[in-house]
């Protein structure tokens, strides 16, 4: 083959400043067999980094509160060498709550990333698409018309969640569900739901109004080991379920001819992989309430730490995990234990984080 | 027997029937050329020669089974499709969405094969796209672009490749170069190509193999020598042209016949 003709002069990539350079090329390990594993090595070291600091945000997490526990003590109870009382406050009160927050933040991350994948859309996440209001109509029916207890509330949520999922795919369906329109349906059936709840809002009586409002802004307060178990079973579920088909999502992004050339069956995947979202958004929301924003920025900030293209699934998971435990740790140490829920907290964390790094990367001229 | 055929289809979309119970054969190792007005359908049948599109009624064979049965991922290791719309994801770079054409060949523990290394390496050679290698796919010119997607597709490995409209939004240069390499893929790979391809010219001079529709119907086919004539370029596209020698190949040339020629025509026609 002859040189191109168009060959434009390389641009003085290296020394250039806010010069695009890609990211760290990949790693591969082969056995003799013929089997190969592909490694992304900065996306490796950004989980692992992610995965430290929500381990670290945990730690400090439970030794937070009423009863300051140091670190080391921390670490000893937890590997089943602390003393009793130390014990009781670790596994009975505090690590159930930061489980739910790590499992809950995860699932929020792995929901959005999903999302924002199938709708081509940094927008597309869950709760602009109207889950998290299903979520919260669903709770608050239960609530306000029922006067339901915990458990119900949690089941009002998932049912209202899950039933708000099905809608948007049905309503975005026509041959096939494509970005945009899923996007639109959604942002019309969040509009509609919120209108909803208001209603259902102005119905209660001032003590009911007072749960659903707490419960509407997502909190971790309280939270038991009853929580983790399903919560950990969905993930443990789930999780592997959309990791087996992430290759095909990420063929999926160069739009729908090149990876059906390609071999990937586009619309049973995308149904699959918005049936798993749909259940981690609305399982994760019916635990902790409609926590805001981690869904909408965890899987962008993912992205930006990576720097690489694809759904980012691991990353946006770990970063979700992170966010919500960093923001609960945030919320205790700024305003004592029970005092501010951590959805308000995700909510300023997130949003200010996804500004900065908007500016900084609008001044490298990335956007 | 040849590899790849529509036999008796019928395309729609949704209630617009685009073609009825047409029959075409892809001849093997042929570089195929389909032509066409407008909305004739050309973009259509290689869609449904692809299996983007399932035919109403009629079925597309290939290799004697019928394409839509056959397991997704054996169907994209025999035939590659480059479609018109194509989005390179956000900040990839060239040897990254090169690579991705391999994903027919990979599975769960077979990620990143000698083999797959090996492939992409030389389809990136094969269309010149090697050293962008670690450039960014946005910031390439339209032409390298292309050149970049069709490595992808050759990374695939496919013994029948298949293009629609490759050239659409190159200028004239890069348009011959993107011809060229398609050109060598057909004769020095041995593949079989077939193109939907806008300029007459540029199919009679490129194809082995033409065929000319219209309104859904295949008025000729066969070598652009034999089957390329004034009368057929009429009946085709309703255009009164010459038909000479290319100078350069010898293949037809269509020269339109000049304004005033043409419409004197009409004038006496309508009269």
């Amino acid at each position: 083959m002859k040189v191109m003709s168009d060959s434009a002069p390389r641009r003085s990539g290296a020394s250039g400043s806010g010069a695009r350079r890609p990211a760290l090329r990949n790693r591969t390990v082969r056995t003799p067999g013929g089997l190969s594993v592909r490694v992304d090595v900065r996306g490796f070291t950004v989980v692992a980094g992610l995965l430290l600091a929500a381990l670290t945000a945990s730690v400090v997490l439970i030794g937070t509160g009423d009863f300051p526990i140091p670190a080391a003590d921390v670490l000893r109870t937890l590997v089943g060498e602390g003393n009793q009382g130390q014990e009781f406050i670790v596994t009975e009160l505090r690590l159930p709550r930061v489980l739910v927050g790590l499992l809950v933040g995860a699932a929020l991350g792995l929901g959005g990333a999903l999302f924002q994948s199938i709708s081509r859309n940094p927008l597309g996440s869950p709760d602009v698409l109207g889950l998290a209001q299903g979520s919260t109509a669903g709770a608050l029916v239960v609530i306000v018309l029922f006067s339901g207890t915990a458990s119900q509330v949690t089941a009002g949520a998932l049912a209202g969640g899950l039933a708000t999922g099905l809608g948007i795919y049905l309503l975005a369906w026509k041959r096939g569900v494509h970005g945009y329109r899923l996007v639109l349906v959604g942002i019309g059936v969040a509009a509609i739901v919120t209108a909803v709840n208001g209603y259902l809002i102005t119905k209660a009586d001032l003590v009911d109004a007072a749960r659903a409002v707490v419960w509407m802004t997502g909190s971790l307060n309280g939270r038991d080991w009853s929580q983790v178990e399903p919560l950990a079973w969905m993930c443990v579920t789930l999780v592997p379920l959309v990791l087996v088909n992430a290759p095909g999502l990420r063929m999926t992004e160069m739009g729908d001819d090149v990876s059906y050339a390609l071999g990937v069956r586009v619309e049973r995947l995308r149904m699959l992989l918005m049936v798993a979202a749909v259940l981690l958004t609305a399982g994760a929301t019916a635990a902790a309430g409609p926590v805001g924003f981690v869904a909408l920025t965890a899987p962008q900030l993912a992205r930006r730490l990576t720097r690489s293209p694809g759904p980012n699934l691991v990353p946006s998971m770990c970063m979700g995990a992170t966010l919500l435990i960093t923001a609960d740790l945030a919320s205790q140490r700024a305003f004592g234990a029970d005092q501010l829920p951590v959805g308000v907290v995700t909510g300023v964390l997130g949003g200010v984080y996804l500004l900065w790094l908007l500016v900084t990367e609008r001044r490298a001229g990335r956007i | 027997m040849n590899r790849l055929s529509a036999e008796n289809v019928t395309l729609a979309y949704d209630q617009r029937v685009i073609a009825e119970q047409l029959s075409v054969e892809i001849p093997d190792n042929s570089f195929t050329v389909i032509v066409g007005p407008n909305a004739c359908g050309k973009s259509t049948l290689l869609r449904a020669l692809s299996r983007m599109l399932k035919p109403s009624r009629g079925r597309v064979l290939l290799d004697g089974s019928v394409i839509q049965s056959m397991p997704a991922k054996k169907v994209a290791r025999t035939l590659g499709l480059l479609p018109q719309s194509s989005i390179a994801p956000d900040g990839i770079t060239v040897g990254d969405l090169v690579g991705r054409g391999r994903y027919p060949h990979q599975g769960l523990l077979r990620q990143w094969s000698a083999e797959d290394e090996r492939v992409v390496r030389e389809s990136m050679e094969s269309t010149g796209v090697a050293e962008l290698a670690e450039r960014y796919v946005d910031e390439l010119s339209g032409g390298q672009r292309q050149r970049v997607w069709i490595a992808m597709a050759l990374a695939q490995q496919t013994p029948l490749l298949l293009l629609d409209e490759p050239t659409t939004y190159l200028d004239i240069q890069h348009q011959i170069d993107v011809l060229d390499l398609c050109a060598e893929l057909h004769e020095e790979q041995g593949r079989t190509l077939v193109a939907v391809l806008h300029d007459l010219n540029h199919a009679a001079r490129y194809a082995t193999h033409l065929i000319a529709l219209r309104a859904g119907e295949v008025i000729a086919e066969g070598a652009p020598a034999d089957i390329v004539t004034a009368e057929l370029v009429e009946e085709v596209f309703g255009l009164r042209c010459q038909v000479i020698d290319d100078p350069e190949t010898g293949t037809p040339l269509v020269v339109p016949a000049a304004r005033k020629a043409r419409t004197r025509v009409a004038a006496t026609g309508a009269s």
